[in-house]
Parts: C-alpha cells; structure tokens; sequence
C-alpha cells in the first residue's frame, strides 16, 4: 500500500526516531491499528447499530429488509417511533430511570462521606503503612463482587449481625422517616440495604483517585494557610477540598455511572419496592421477551450516561489545560 | 476553642478511627460469610455449632463443580486473548498519535469500562442472534460466553497496558533501533520486557472479572453452558445457601494466597531490577 507510506501520513511521533526504519515499522503498525479496531467494531459497535436497529423496529425484525416489510409508509413510521413514545408515556420506565439516578446520587453521596475521609487519612498517614493500606482496599477488587453482595444478604436479614448491630444503635425510627426502610427490624429488601450493597461495593472506586489526588497534594500549602492565620478546619475547606476537587469528581463519575445500570446489587438486596432500570431492562428481556422494548430502554440508558461523561471529559480538558 | 479542637492529637486519633472503621466495613461481611461457611445451622442468624458438611456438600455438588471448570476456562482463554489484543490497542493509542478513527477508535476501547454490562450483554446476543439466523453458528456456549468476557476484558487490559506504555522511555526502543534492532527485536526484547508487570497484572485483573460475570454471562449463556457466577446468583436469588458459603471461603482463601504470593514476587523482581540498575551504573 503506497498511500500507507506517503509522505503525509507517515510522519511519526517526534521524538521516537523510527523515520528510518519505516517501511518495515508501517507494515506492523497497520496491523497493531488495524486487528483491535477491526475487532471492536466487530464485536462493540455493530451491536449497537443493532440494538439500535431493534429500537425502532418490531418483535425479531432484524434485517433492513425485514424492516420495510411493513408496506405502507405512514404505518411504518407510526411503527418505528412507537417504543420510544410508550417509554416515555409509560410511567414504569420514566420513574425507573428518576429511581435509578436517585439511587445512584445516595450511594455516590454516601461513598463520597466515608470515602474522604478516608482518602484524607490515608494520604496523610506514615509512608510506610500507605502500600499496605492501598493493598487492603485492593484486595476486595479480587474476591468476588457476587459473594461480597450476597455476604450483606446474610448480614441484613432479620436477626443477622447486621441488622442486630443496627437494631442497637437504634437507628430504625430515622431509617422508616427517610422511607429508607419499611418497618423496624426490617432492612433487607428496602431501599437501604440496596444502597448499602452499593456503597460497599463501590466504595474502593471512590477511595482510590481521591488518595492519588490527596497525596499529590503540596502541604507548603496548608502551612502557609496556618502562617495567615486560618485554623486547620479553614485551611481544610479553603485549600485542601478544593484543590481535590478533580479526585472528588472522578472518583463521584466512577461511583454514579456504574450504579445507574446496576442489575445485580439491585436483584439480591433491592426487593419489589425498589425500581432500577437495569433490572427493567432485564425483565423486558428474558419476562417479556419484548427485544425491541429492551432495546429502546439500553438506547436512552446510554444517552443518559453519555450526557454525564461528556460533562466529565469536558471538565477534565479544561483541567488539563490549566495544567498546562 | 475550635484549634483545640482540631489540635493533631484529636485528628491523628479521629483519622485512625476512621481507616479502621472503613476497614471494617470493607472486611467484616467477607469475615461473616467465612464464620458462617462452618455453621451448622442452615440460617446465618444463629450459630449452632461447628460443621464442615457444607464443604463436604460443595465437593460433591456436581452443578458447581461444572460450572467452576466452564468458569475457569473461560477466564484462563478470556484473559489471554484480552492481554493479546490489549497489548495491541494500548500501542495503537499510545505510540501512534495520528491516524484516521483515532478518537472514535479510542472512545470503542475505553466505551465498556462505562457502559451497563445489561447493555453490552443485550447488544451482543442480538449481535450473535442474527448471525446465527443467517450462518447457523455459534451456538450459545462457551465461545458466545468468551466473546463477552473479551469485550470486558479488552478495555481494562488496554487501560493497564496503556498506561505502562506511556511511562517507559521511549529511548531506551530508540537506542535498539540505533544498535541495529529490528523493530519486533525491538519490542520482544526492550518493549515488553518493561511492560512485563503491566501484561501480568492485565492478565491477573481480566481473569478475575471474567471469572466473576454475571450480566454479561447471563444474556450469552446457552443450555448446558452455566459458569459457576451464574449458578451462585440463581441459588442466591432465591435466598440464603450455605454452599454458597462454603464456595465463598474457598475463593476468599484462594485469592488471598494468590495475592499474597504476587506481591511477594513483584516487591522481589523490583528489588532484583532495582540492585541491576544501581549495579550497572556502578559498572560505568
């Protein structure tokens, strides 16, 4: 391919000096390019086209020709917006996706209280025993995330340690008052315990790029707050929160994002009353059987977590351009 | 009032306080199911003595068993293939700045660390419904499993990998190819040697996640193909199951040596690495 070694295209990075060998590097590099580009768009993008193509159509209509069989134009088109107008006619659906960002808010807000904190004391612990903190908080990452869901079953049902311990502190009249739980005693299969399973799980996700923002932090900073007369609770809101303001909201979107889809937390400890689009999702699928309502619920479940992303992108470039 | 409020006694007290608690609560419900595996009562609310029947149980509970060896082999094959094509995309991205479909390129590898594995599971099975509608394979088993667990583990390995890439010297490929190395010279020899940790540590992590898929698993799976999460979740679907106890403490140990062992070995190669680099330098 003679385009492939044009002059044009060809020029390397600056800096990593393979000008000379480039025939034989280029050669390579279509193939280092090509196979995993080739590959997801096999196996990521397709799909969605796919899934796309689902939305806005009807029950297994899965080829283009398929597609047109219904002959009358007008129809057709009636037909093709027809999932999306019931999704947002339907309350089931508009009240899971509210339910889902509302969950997946708490339990960002509650890793983000616990999170911080522990952050915070965990960069400004002896060197020493930060690896062997961080290696702590990794470990769960390696056992599985089923049976450390399952382990709060057993925790949270009635009697279980859990559920005794709270019992004790005597939180049950403020939990029933926020409508986290339904009656005393009663934790599992509410609202609170599906956010406890969330927080759990999530936590470490919350942890990890707030330390690697803490500990970057430059502690002159803090001492020259003191110098000017600030007390360390000022100094600790005026410098230290906002200067982790970037490690606050990664660690929120690797918290927020993932929960708003979440299927299996929800399925072992959210119970009836708690409503989750990826559960929706899932009963549309393998309940209903209704492919092409599943498929319009995943097209604006992805719009939904793509408008927070770009949001986050678009702060982060701004952040590395002040960097910079 | 306030400073003495704050005075770094109380903090340094209070800050301990705090990474024990959060400890706890990380730790404590993985102690509780280990506690519980060896309960004799059925119920994880009271305890009635000690037993080991619920691992007498899980060694003769063939469904599990099945489902660990479809499970293990599925991760082993998912993680060495994610490793493969990982290596190549996080070299695309990272040693090749300019090329057509980057962005978009670089938004399909970084896309599934985000989105909902119901949506990935979904997607693909309707991917593979209408290819098997039209060519008559594959039939839903461990390859349809596999090719979901890829899509996973292709991204986080890319994100390991790439990462590593970005902070070697590219000096260090420079001077090969100054000294006559050829370019997959340069890269068996320089390259991936120094991205070694890195390679390990993708395989390491995208074992583990496909070893613990549900979502994805579940959309793929087909009749007689049921890995061991999916088992697990079904039975605890429909409430609580001392095997799934048992089966817990096993991981829980296993994981625990497997880890304790690594790190072990990576403190050992880096003070290896270390005592060579000061060693060479001396040499000059």
């Amino acid at each position: 391919m003679s385009s492939v070694i044009s002059p044009s295209s060809s020029t390397p990075d600056p800096g990593t000096g393979y000008v000379r060998f480039r025939p034989a590097w280029w050669r390579g590099r279509s193939a280092v390019i090509g196979i995993p580009y080739v590959w997801l768009l096999l196996f990521f993008f397709a799909p969605f086209l796919i899934v796309l193509n689902y939305s806005v159509s009807e029950m297994g209509a899965v080829m283009a020709k398929e597609l047109m069989n219904v002959s009358d134009g007008v129809v057709n088109l009636s037909f093709k917006y027809a999932n999306y107008v019931f999704l947002f006619s339907d309350d089931l659906y508009v009240k899971a996706y509210l339910s889902s960002l509302k969950y997946a808010a708490v339990t960002t807000a509650c890793c983000l209280f616990i999170g911080y904190p522990f952050a915070y004391f965990m960069a400004r612990a002896r060197a020493t025993v930060q690896p062997l903190l961080l290696m702590l908080l990794m470990l769960p990452f390696w056992t599985s995330f089923l049976l450390r869901v399952y382990a709060w079953k057993g925790l949270l049902s009635e009697g279980g340690w859990g559920a005794s311990v709270l019992n004790f502190l005597g939180l049950d009249h403020l939990l029933m008052a926020m409508g986290a739980i339904n009656a005393p005693g009663m934790y599992l299969y509410t609202p609170f315990s599906l956010i406890i399973g969330m927080t759990y799980t999530y936590l470490p996700f919350m942890i990890l790029p707030l330390y690697a923002n803490l500990a970057k932090m430059d502690l002159r900073l803090l001492e020259a707050a003191a110098d000017l007369g600030a007390t360390p609770w000022t100094a600790f809101w005026k410098v230290t929160v906002p200067l982790s303001k970037a490690g606050i909201i990664a660690g929120s979107m690797l918290v927020f994002i993932p929960c708003i889809g979440e299927f299996v937390i929800p399925e072992l400890l959210g119970g009836a009353r708690t409503l989750m689009i990826g559960r929706v999702l899932w009963d549309e699928f393998f309940s209903n059987n209704d492919w092409p309502m599943a498929s319009t619920v995943a097209v604006v479940l992805v719009l939904l977590i793509v408008v927070p992303l770009a949001i986050f992108n678009k702060y982060q470039a701004e952040a590395q351009e002040k960097v910079k | 009032m306030s400073k003495a409020l704050f005075s770094s006694r109380f903090a340094a007290g209070f800050g301990k306080g705090w990474l024990v608690a959060g400890l706890l609560f990380l730790y404590l419900p993985m102690v509780a199911l280990v506690i519980f595996s060896f309960n004799k009562s059925p119920l994880p609310t009271h305890w009635e003595g000690f037993t080991l029947d619920w691992y007498v149980k899980l060694a003769r509970d063939k469904e599990i068993l099945n489902g660990l060896w479809l499970s293990l082999k599925i991760a082993f094959l998912s993680a060495c293939l994610s490793v493969t094509f990982g290596t190549l995309a996080a070299f695309a991205l990272v040693k090749y700045r300019r090329f057509r479909g980057r962005t978009f390129f670089s938004g399909m590898v970084n896309a599934p660390l985000v989105m909902p594995e119901v949506i990935q599971g979904l997607s693909l099975l309707l991917l593979l419904v209408a290819v098997q509608r039209a060519i008559g394979i594959p039939e839903r088993g461990l390859v349809t499993i596999l090719l979901g667990h890829m899509m996973m583990g292709l991204a986080y390995a890319t994100v390991v990998i790439a990462a590593r890439l970005q902070a070697i010297n590219p000096q260090l490929e420079e001077a090969a190819m100054d000294l006559g190395a050829k370019p997959w010279q340069v890269f068996t020899l320089v390259t991936l040697p120094s991205i070694s940790q890195a390679l390990v540590s993708a395989w390491l992590l995208t074992f583990s996640l496909s070893l613990d898929d549900v979502v994805i698993s579940a959309f793929l799976s087909g009749p007689g193909a049921t890995t061991m999460p999916l088992i697990i979740f079904s039975r605890a679907r429909l409430g609580l199951n001392p095997t799934v106890n048992a089966v817990a403490t096993v991981i829980i140990v296993v994981v625990a040596i497997c880890v304790t062992v690594a790190s072990i070995l990576v403190a050992r190669a880096e003070r290896r690495r270390a005592a060579e680099v000061s060693a060479a330098s001396r040499n000059e």
